[in-house]
């Protein structure tokens, strides 16, 4: 058993366990931090895969900024849990029976079929160097430009529907 | 000496734990972050086979997603905020009808 596969196993124990406290928390407010341990854990399987940037993203966009609004939320509304209801009898054995069964035809699926018989080996000095980022500015801005520009009116659209949405009372006034 | 079908078969179960956050919880905020959780997932399957492929396209996919999740999570969690301020409760059994 080498180092880097004793690393993998840790960490993705760490990140299926952060995930189940995300799901089964009671707390919302622990729900989001137990989903930024597991965001963390990814950026650390990004690191091992070899790639640096994303893994840089995923820490400031995910567990930073988006983690950080859902605090917000959360705490804005004051729902850290909420007042149980009458719940459907039938509902968590019927979830817990689909999602058994999603993951064993997934994993079937995967295993049987894609087969990608290779080994993620440790990523070496070179991915971290500017090269291997500059070749990945150039994938981005020549082949995948458009894309890019899309994205650019995506997120001006998503800016301003967020403030049409909360700002909707002081619109109906006028 | 990882063999990439472990990434793989890790974002399967990733997956599945967020599908089941969806169906097991009432919180439209957790429904939310279980949402976030399994785009996570597809983005660790993304840079596994860009890993695979020895191609940057992958990374590049998994950029656009995180700036999709960015733009998605700010438009519903303004919507969650305006459901609570109409029916003073976010409890996803009473969200049933379109009409504030």
């Amino acid at each position: 058993m080498n180092s880097e596969l004793i690393v993998f196993l840790v960490l993705s124990l760490v990140a299926v366990a952060a995930a189940l406290g995300m799901v089964f928390s009671r707390n919302a407010v622990y729900s989001a931090l137990f989903l930024v341990l597991n965001f963390i854990t990814v950026a650390v399987f990004y690191l091992l895969l070899g790639a640096p940037f994303i893994a840089m993203s995923q820490i400031t966009v995910y567990a930073g900024a988006i983690m950080v609004l859902f605090l917000f939320v959360i705490m804005l509304l004051g729902a850290e849990s909420l007042a149980p209801t009458a719940s459907l009898p039938w509902q968590k054995p019927m979830a817990f029976t689909l999602a058994a069964i999603l993951v064993v035809e997934s994993l079937y699926l995967l295993i049987s079929r894609a087969k990608p018989d290779v080994v993620v080996t440790a990523p070496d000095i070179a991915v971290n160097s500017m090269d291997n980022l500059r070749e990945m500015a150039m994938t981005m801005f020549n082949q995948f430009l458009l894309p890019f520009e899309v994205t650019s009116i995506l997120l001006l659209v998503a800016m301003v529907g967020a403030i049409v949405l909360t700002n909707r009372e002081k619109a109906g006034r006028k | 000496m990882v063999p990439v079908d472990y990434y793989i078969i890790l974002s399967a179960i990733l997956f599945t734990i967020g599908a089941l956050g969806v169906l097991i919880r009432r919180n439209p905020l957790i429904i939310f972050m279980s949402i976030e959780l399994m785009l996570n997932a597809g983005n660790l399957a993304f840079v596994a086979f860009s890993n695979m492929h020895k191609s940057f396209n992958g990374q590049i996919f998994v950029f656009f997603v995180i700036a999709v999740a960015a733009a998605e999570v700010a438009v519903g969690l303004a919507l969650i905020v305006e459901i609570f301020k109409t029916k003073k409760n976010i409890n996803i059994d009473e969200m049933n009808s379109l009409k504030g």
